[in-house]
């Protein structure tokens, strides 16, 4: 019953699926934005303490970025799914 | 605003059938470049050994670059000595995933092959199967053990843990590890797609003309970026692979 008066308020205030995964997909994009900045901030840092160290970091920042960007990722797919 | 169609998902990525249309063997733009890249991952090798000359030229040079960077950067950065021997295996799958991707920006096709998730989800599978097997061949059935029960958990948590270890490295991580290649691409291909409909919405519409030059610099921009990704991506999907092997394969804990 509520879920109907829900979803009638949604219908009139314009608010359409297209709408609601657009903005779910703004929210999960907050955290690996966050996360992402971090980590290739503090990548940045160690290079510039140690420059000799350069390679490795890179290669470990990228592995990182991976992981961290597959949650971004995962949302752009239920983006779609939820059109 | 100014009367933009943007055309729905399957309107960019769908294409119709160059040969045999409705056949099981439907030859599309797609399968065309499936067809190209690994052709020219084969040609790139064929070329490039022909000679064996000591001062590299042309195609030869290009693909020393390719096996120096796969081995060092990735191969040993990654599995240390032991993993020298998966080299031949990670640079088909960089560079075939790589020439995949290019397409993007290739006049005419502008379709990446990896934006369907066909591609992505077999090369997946096939590092599913490459780096449990290494994982099986280095420790025999005590592999489930090394991949199931990290140490110095106590016992009581086994209960827990067994469960999430299961589903993160047997399930998430081969779904991960496709749509990470998957969701790039096509990400990069509708952003490409925007800015063009973008263009050629304000290049119609007479008062609006001089402002086309906007999303067209943008085109410009994206389609460098796009360059970069195709990289980076066909870097990372081989980085972890390595990454997943030396996990299957490592002794020491």
């Amino acid at each position: 019953m509520s879920a109907l008066v829900l979803a009638q308020e949604a219908a009139a205030a314009g608010i359409t699926d297209k709408g609601i995964a657009a903005l779910t997909y703004g929210l999960g994009a907050i955290g690996p934005g966050i996360g992402i900045g971090y980590l290739v901030g503090q990548s940045v840092q160690a290079m510039a303490r140690q420059p000799e160290a350069a390679g490795m970091v890179r290669t470990t920042m990228f592995l990182g970025i991976a992981f961290v960007e597959a949650l971004a990722l995962i949302g752009f797919v239920v983006f779609f799914l939820g059109q | 605003m100014f009367a933009l169609e943007f055309p729905p998902l399957s309107h960019i990525v769908n294409w119709p059938g160059i040969a045999g249309e409705g056949a099981w063997w439907e030859i599309n733009k797609v399968v065309l470049i499936y067809g190209i890249a690994a052709l020219l991952t084969i040609l790139l090798f064929v070329l490039g050994s022909r000679k064996k000359a000591l001062v590299p030229t042309g195609a030869q040079n290009f693909a020393e670059v390719v096996v120096e960077f796969v081995e060092d950067g990735i191969a040993r950065e990654t599995m240390g000595e032991a993993g020298v021997k998966y080299t031949p295996f990670l640079i088909s799958l960089f560079l075939y995933i790589f020439f995949c991707n290019i397409f993007e920006v290739i006049p005419i096709f502008q379709m990446p092959a990896t934006a369907r998730i066909a591609v992505p989800l077999v090369l997946a599978l096939i590092a599913y199967v490459v780096y449990h097997g290494a994982g099986l061949k280095a420790h025999g059935f005590g592999y489930f053990k090394h991949a199931l029960v990290p140490p110095g958990v106590p016992i009581a948590l086994l209960l827990l843990v067994i469960p999430i270890e299961f589903v993160s490295k047997f399930l998430v991580q081969p779904f991960s590890h496709t749509v990470r290649l998957f969701a790039n691409l096509l990400a990069g291909h509708i952003l490409l797609v925007t800015f063009a409909v973008l263009t050629s919405g304000l290049f119609v519409l007479k008062p609006y003309l001089p402002l086309a030059i906007l999303p067209a610099a943008g085109v410009v921009v994206f389609t460098a970026f796009e360059v970069f990704v195709s990289l980076l991506q066909a870097y990372v999907f081989t980085l972890l692979t390595g990454v997943y092997i030396n996990a299957a394969q490592s002794h020491e804990h």
